[in-house]
């Protein structure tokens, strides 16, 4: 019962504003709150034309509040409190309801159901309420408020509203609103009696993304009693909608793909370097991946106020984690192991197993939460049918500066001329002077950096566990031999084409199935073109 | 003849006594011997051991292909599990009206999945031969097939191998989803008997355990035949120098492709011999890593021996089985530093230190 001193008090309040308003009434007509107070008092009546008065009142008011007690009395969310009488917000809440002050947004406790009376509204009220509302939204100072308005009145536009739109198409600048206005009045229009009317709100709807706009158009179609010129144009408006309809479907499912494929071609690139140049298995690949990831949430621990930034340290960070730890797996094993690909592969294994368990015992076997950094939610919308999520373009645009950065660093630099020589004819290499078992290890190294790299970027779309790794690593060498071993671009266009075409299946096969009709399909492909889908040429080749 | 096989496999000969004093002892050490006896040997170790030599049979299949034929499967797991999957299909039926939803047509899992009806891959599972028929056939047509492709198209070395993987990673994806009509995650459990004999009950372990060890010398005994026989030295040419004996006039592809499938056969009945003693089979046998925890085995005892890859499978396992119930964290630090090892040091296996030293003595 701890409500009852602040009511008390608030009541107290009151009483002493209201008689200030009675003894000082100039002082009190300049106070916003006191005369909202005051528009707000004849709601609690039983007289709906009173309760019309008021209503047009407090929108005249250029208050703050008046805007949400417009929308609370039409939502039924007002009421007044039965003890004193004055206007109340109420919030239902699991334990009863919550109650704040109509005017000042004072929160006033809890009340029981019984101590409440709603403000009861009729039709008459919720149609000048509903005007009252879209009109003082449209004159809202925000184009993309203007807009919202627009298209919430688009539903049911009656008369008044569309004399609103009209108004507002003369004085509105902002070509968003306008074609709002627009769309929402052709909406309106094909209801209309004029046959000119109606052809023109057709011509105007062609190939409109506006939802309504679709099922009315359906609708005039179906009806019986439409003319049949009307219904031939509304049946041609209406292809043109659903072909637009389509072909942005279209552009969201391959922008999908494109997100996904560019998690693959993450995963996959490190060991394009490793296995396309080099030509050693790493089976430990997987858990360099999973190295990055980890790094990156180490670095968000050991940085919580800054999680925004965190990313730019976690990348370089990431790299230097797993170029370390793969320089250390080249000179420990890998090296002793030349021209011996299968012995290669089961010896990485083993380091595999080891790293992941090592991550077991320090970070628990337990999956960890890495933070997403603010910047990275939310969404471009284009329209209602294309949005391009923030995350997901983020990830495509890192996996290209990734790759860029890649193909700079083997076409320009030394060490790429190095490693490319050394690929290309190790004995020749080494004969001209390129220190070949030094160029193996920083390859090698170059190829787990990247692996770190693209953990860092998988931390924000997957679990961050011991069995990360493990996940991606049957993915990357598919995409790798997909693509043709030896050749960057060939892994690049392998996991966005494979990315692209499992997004397509989704949505018929289901997502477990679409990964298996595509792993099955490179399994048949390899078969067909053993070398992937760009194969390196030459004598190289054979060795 | 087959005194004439072990003349030069005196190693072979030590294994197949072993197996034979196994298969003497150890039904009267856990029968006859009364429980407080400390001779006796209880039911799970009988089990356990029934296991290992599952995992024997699945080490030769796996010797055969890489050992002799120069084939690295990492997925030779699926052979075993689809196996597995046979057996444990007749298992199930033989559930019958004992099941929790007491439906005498249809396996827990499909009634709670609201199936009407049995698929019709599930039928003719009621018949102990049709399931035996099928341990074989299916691991062996997936072989053929996928073989046939691979090889024909000269599909060599690595690439074979990470096709081998996907193709394994593949199934698992598949027998995961519930709407394969295998049980999905859970997979098939609960198993009641097997011919009428309770799959509880000593006796039927006993059993279980005396076939499997049969079966191991059985699967020993051919391949060795295979191996030392004309087909088994082309096999061998073919692993060492594969463009010579194609130009030689050998079809290479025929070759491999018979020993591929005759290996996952061989995997096949492993599987079938494995489900009855630990009495489930799950789709995380089709695990990629499973399949090349295998390949640890055979490299560890030594591949190209067959016997050293049947040693490697059961001491792998047995330290496995230690280590997990003392020292559960330190299992893959120690199965890793293993592959790491011998890799390194001990390219021949076990069995390649065995015989180096009975060289230079």
């Amino acid at each position: 019962m701890d409500y009852r001193p602040v009511i008390v008090m608030r009541m107290f309040t009151l009483l002493v504003l209201v008689s200030l308003w009675v003894a000082v009434p100039v002082s009190a007509a300049d106070d916003p709150d006191v005369s909202f107070a005051s528009v707000l008092a004849p709601l609690n009546t039983r007289d709906f034309e009173a309760k019309s008065r008021a209503i047009a009142a407090i929108s005249e008011l250029k208050h703050e509040r008046a805007g949400i007690v417009l929308q609370a009395l039409l939502d039924g969310s007002l009421s007044s409190a039965k003890s004193t009488k004055r206007i109340v917000l109420v919030r239902e809440i699991e334990t009863g309801y919550e109650v704040e002050d109509a005017v000042t947004a004072a929160p006033l406790g809890m009340l029981k159901r019984t101590e409440l009376k709603r403000v009861s509204v009729n039709n008459k009220l919720r149609r000048q309420l509903r005007e009252l509302i879209a009109h003082r939204a449209l004159g809202a100072n925000d184009p993309v408020a203007r807009r919202k308005a627009v298209e919430a009145m688009t539903d049911a536009l009656d008369a008044t509203g569309r004399a609103l739109l009209i108004k507002l198409r003369s004085t509105e600048s902002d070509d968003d609103v306008l074609h709002a206005v627009d769309i929402a009045l052709a909406i309106a229009d094909l209801e209309s009696s004029s046959t000119e009317e109606r052809n023109d709100a057709i011509d105007t709807l062609h190939g409109s993304l506006n939802p309504l706009a679709r099922g009315r158009l359906a609708a005039l179609v179906a009806a019986d009693d439409t003319a049949d010129d009307t219904r031939r144009a509304a049946a041609s408006a209406l292809t043109a909608i659903e072909q637009r309809v389509a072909f942005f479907e279209f552009l969201q499912v391959i922008f999908f793909g494109l997100s996904l494929g560019s998690v693959l071609v993450l995963a996959a690139i490190g060991l394009a370097i490793t296995f396309g140049v080099m030509g050693v298995i790493n089976m430990a690949h997987g858990e360099l991946i999973m190295l990055g990831a980890y790094t990156t949430y180490v670095v968000q621990l050991l940085m919580p106020q800054h999680i925004d930034w965190s990313l730019l340290v976690a990348v370089p960070a990431a790299f230097m984690v797993a170029a370390l730890v793969g320089i250390a797996i080249e000179r420990g094993v890998i090296r002793f192991l030349y021209g011996r690909p299968l012995e290669t592969l089961l010896a990485t294994f083993g380091v595999s197993l080891v790293l992941q368990q090592a991550v077991r015992s320090i970070f628990s076997p337990l999956n960890r939460s890495v933070s997403t950094p603010s910047w990275m939610s939310g969404s471009i919308e284009i329209n209602s049918v294309l949005s391009l999520t923030y995350n997901r373009l983020t990830i495509i645009i890192f996996t290209l500066v990734v790759f860029a950065a890649l193909m700079a660093v083997l076409r320009y630099s030394r060490l790429g001329l190095e490693v490319r020589a050394v690929a290309q004819n190790r004995a020749m290499a080494r004969a001209v002077g390129v220190r070949g078992s030094w160029v193996d290890a920083m390859t090698f190294g170059l190829g787990a950096g990247v692996a770190g790299v693209a953990g860092v970027a998988l931390s924000q779309l997957t679990n961050v566990g011991p069995n990360l790794g493990q996940a991606y690593i049957v993915d990357s060498f598919m995409v790798v031999v997909f693509g043709g071993v030896g050749n960057l671009w060939g892994t690049l266009i392998a996991g966005m084409g494979l990315g692209v075409a499992n997004k397509f299946l989704e949505p018929s096969a289901g997502a477990v199935m679409a990964k298996i009709v595509v792993l099955v399909f490179i399994i048949v492909f390899i078969q067909k073109r053993p070398r992937g889908m760009f194969p390196q040429r030459g004598r190289a080749v054979e060795n | 003849m087959l005194m004439r096989l072990f003349d030069s496999d005196r190693a072979g000969s030590v294994m197949l006594t072993l197996l034979a004093l196994l298969i003497a002892v150890v039904p009267v050490a856990n029968l006859l011997v009364p429980p407080e006896s400390s001779l006796h040997l209880s039911t799970y170790t009988v089990t356990l051991l029934g296991k290992y030599l599952c995992y024997a049979i699945l080490a030769i299949a796996l010797d055969l292909v890489w050992g002799y034929c120069g084939v690295l499967s990492l997925g030779h797991g699926a052979f075993f599990a689809l196996g597995g999957y046979a057996m444990g299909m007749y298992l199930m039926r033989q559930i019958g009206e004992r099941g929790v939803y007491g439906n005498p047509e249809l396996p827990d899992f499909m009634v709670f999945l609201d199936w009407q009806a049995l698929p019709w891959y599930w039928q003719g599972f009621d018949h102990f031969w049709f399931a035996l028929v099928m341990v074989a056939l299916v691991p062996g047509l997936l072989a053929f097939v996928f073989g046939w492709l691979a090889f024909r198209s000269r599909v060599t070395g690595v690439y074979l191998s990470i096709i081998t993987q996907a193709l394994t990673y593949a199934l698992m994806l598949a027998f995961f989803r519930n709407e394969m009509g295998f049980g999905g995650n859970n997979g098939l459990t609960d198993f009641k008997d097997l011919l009428g004999f309770d799959l509880q009950a000593g006796s039927t372990r006993v059993a279980l355990f005396v076939v499997s060890a049969v079966s191991l010398a059985v699967v020993y005994v051919s391949c060795r035949a295979i191996v030392n026989s004309r087909l088994g030295r082309a096999v061998v040419a073919i692993r060492d120098a594969e463009d010579r004996a194609r130009f030689l006039g050998y079809r290479v592809h025929y070759f491999k492709l018979w020993v591929f499938t005759f290996s996952a056969v061989l995997a096949g009945i492993a599987g079938a011999l494995y489900v009855p003693q630990v009495g489930i089979i799950n789709p995380s046998e089709f695990q990629p890593l499973n399949s090349i925890e295998l390949v640890i085995w055979v490299a560890i005892g030594g591949r190209g021996t067959l016997w050293g890859a049947a040693g490697g499978a059961v001491l792998v396992n047995y330290a496995k089985t230690s280590f997990t119930a003392v020292l559960p964290e330190v299992w893959l630090f120690a199965l890793g530093g293993l592959f790491i090892v011998s890799t390194l040091l001990l390219p021949r296996g076990l069995a390649g230190l065995f015989k180096r030293s009975k060289d230079a003595s």
